[in-house]
């Protein structure tokens, strides 16, 4: 492909790679942060509950 | 029949789906490169034609996305669905990412047809006014702490915008632009030779599947978000239960 306008060509897909790749990351790593934070928030309610038993014995 | 209103329901089906959607996804962008690089150059733009293959269906998709919102914001206010506003806001991001991939495309293959990167036609202007109005709606869902309130808003302003869909579809009909006319979704039929226009199907395919896999997963992530501030709560009302017992148990 020895195209006058070859750079024009190869910025446009970098510049979509690129956006598609960060919207995918976005989705990914926000979900990975959720299911840690979800698992956080659980335990926490599990010990809180655990305690609040153990408090009324 | 599963019910789709139901978040757990919801992200059970998504779970089974997702795998599936991923693998079209890539194969279809596999396919959609190989038929764009081997396609054959126009007669007038010689390889730069191959921009097409990005821009054109990120712009479909810009604007698919925007109805998709619209009819979620209609799910909101009119069916109030418990699901619509966390499918509008789900999928935002994901339309403003097409938006910039079409504005910025766009601006690369102007530059070498029409001399310019930028030019204050009515296709482009109303392109980059439906940009700014999904990065005005991600900043109302983060302004307003209420979720309940935060989804009336967004949804109210989706609908006002939504004004902006038939202005981007008719503005090469209504005013003389820079932009060419339609030359896929016409009355008369496609005017683009097969040997370009199946590379552009392909890839507007992919492009499809491409938000469909990103929207379910953004959709589930919402769910968690819920799940997070309702399990937080909760963990809030049993630590204050426990705290009165121990004060007197030590008093």
């Amino acid at each position: 492909m020895a195209d006058p306008h070859l750079g024009f060509i190869v910025a446009a897909y970098a510049v979509a790679a690129l956006t598609i790749g960060a919207m995918v990351g976005w989705v990914v790593l926000d979900g990975r942060r959720l299911n840690a934070e979800l698992a956080r928030a659980t335990r926490a309610l599990d010990g809180a509950r655990r305690g609040a038993k153990g408090a009324r014995r | 029949m599963v019910n789709l209103a139901n978040p757990t329901a919801f992200v059970e089906l998504s779970r089974r789906v997702l795998p599936w959607l991923a693998a079209a996804t890539t194969a279809l962008f596999v396919v959609g490169l190989w038929l764009s690089f081997a396609a054959p150059p126009d007669y007038q733009q010689g390889e730069t034609v191959k921009i097409m293959y990005l821009h054109v269906p990120a712009a479909w998709m810009a604007t698919f996305v925007y109805a998709v919102m619209t009819a979620s914001a209609l799910g909101t206010l009119v069916w109030r669905h418990p699901l619509a506003d966390v499918a509008q806001k789900a999928a935002a991001p994901l339309g403003a990412g097409f938006t910039f991939i079409c504005l910025a495309t766009g601006s690369l293959w102007g530059k070498p047809m029409w001399g310019t990167y930028w030019v204050w036609d009515a296709r482009l202007t109303s392109v980059l006014v439906l940009f700014i109005i999904y990065l005005g709606l991600i900043a109302l869902w983060r302004a307003i702490d209420d979720p309940g309130r935060a989804a009336k808003a967004v949804a109210i302003l989706t609908l006002v915008g939504a004004v902006d869909l038939p202005i981007i579809k008719f503005s090469v009909d209504w005013w003389n632009t820079l932009h060419q006319p339609a030359s896929v979704f016409r009355l008369g039929g496609p005017t683009i030779a097969p040997s370009l226009l199946i590379p552009l199907v392909v890839m507007a395919l992919a492009f499809t599947c491409l938000f469909l896999t990103l929207h379910l997963m953004a959709i589930r992530n919402e769910i968690l978000r819920r799940r997070i501030a309702r399990v937080t709560m909760l963990a809030a009302v049993e630590g204050d239960r426990l705290a009165p017992g121990l004060a007197a148990g030590g008093a």
